[in-house]
């Protein structure tokens, strides 16, 4: 088995991820790029634990777990600051939100 | 070129395929639907890659939950069903930087593991799996329940009105 296929898998959905969360406008657009990116992220932890012998077994996979659960999380949080936005300006285009402080 | 490798290039090119479709298409859901593609792709990388558990958490997390959840949210800010002509921004930095990023880093992996061939691991259950999280990561393991509760409540403080950023 050539664990390159994967590595350059998991390589160019991080840099759809990238792109995605650069091009994107819509903010739950960005969020899925986000995933795409992580995604990426955990293909390489599976990989190199099929590959690289690491002093505690199955160490990639744990990781790649903990990396799950901190995705769920992240759009947890992520997507109740998106309907916050919507409910406050109505739109969700990343490139129209206020930077300074909102009275 | 081993059946794992069949396999892999297949799946790799139906994960990055449907990636490139949820970056680029105009429809918002179909961006949604597609990222399910990708995550299922993922997911069979997983199971060839020998973890088992991963995969199945991946279907269950991914696919189950976080890409309801996002299209839920499509849903609730009111997104058109059709094409829509305002999602992107200009392309370029994003072309620039991701395809630097995405192609500097697989030349980066092609050049440490271009030759490497390994022997398909065996496949691990969640035994295994379960054994290292509750012995050698046991610490991280209560720390990332602290932060989900931590994501609960600001979830929750977030998109209440009556108590959150909307007062």
């Amino acid at each position: 088995m050539h664990p390159v296929i994967a590595y350059v898998t998991a390589a160019l959905l991080v840099g759809l991820g990238v792109y995605g969360i650069l091009a994107r406008r819509n903010a739950i657009l960005v969020l899925m790029a986000v995933e795409l990116l992580l995604n990426g992220v955990n293909l390489v932890l599976v990989t190199a634990d099929a590959t690289v012998k690491a002093t505690y077994p199955a160490t990639g996979q744990a990781f790649a777990l903990f990396v799950i659960v901190l995705a769920a999380a992240e759009i947890g949080v992520g997507l109740a600051i998106v309907l916050q936005l919507y409910r406050m300006r109505r739109s969700i285009a990343v490139d129209e939100v206020p930077l300074e402080r909102v009275q | 070129m081993t059946a794992a490798d069949v396999l892999l290039i297949g799946l790799g090119a139906v994960a990055v395929g449907s990636g490139v479709l949820v970056v680029t298409t105009r429809h918002l859901v179909r961006a949604g639907l597609w990222l399910v593609v990708t995550l299922a792709a993922v997911a069979g990388a997983y199971l060839v890659l020998g973890a088992e558990l991963v995969a199945w958490v991946q279907i269950l997390l991914y696919v189950g939950a976080v890409v309801v959840l996002l299209l839920f949210a499509v849903m609730l800010t009111r997104a058109p069903i059709g094409a829509s002509d305002d999602l992107d921004r200009p392309r370029w930095p994003g072309l620039l930087i991701g395809g630097g990023a995405g192609l500097g880093l697989a030349a980066l992996f092609v050049a440490a593991y271009g030759a490497t061939k390994v022997r398909r691991p065996p496949t691990g259950t969640a035994e295994r799996l379960g054994e290292q999280i509750f012995s050698a990561w046991v610490l991280p393991f209560e720390v990332v329940g602290v932060l989900l509760l931590a994501a609960l409540v600001g979830a929750i403080v977030v998109s209440r009105p009556d108590i959150g950023a909307g007062r």
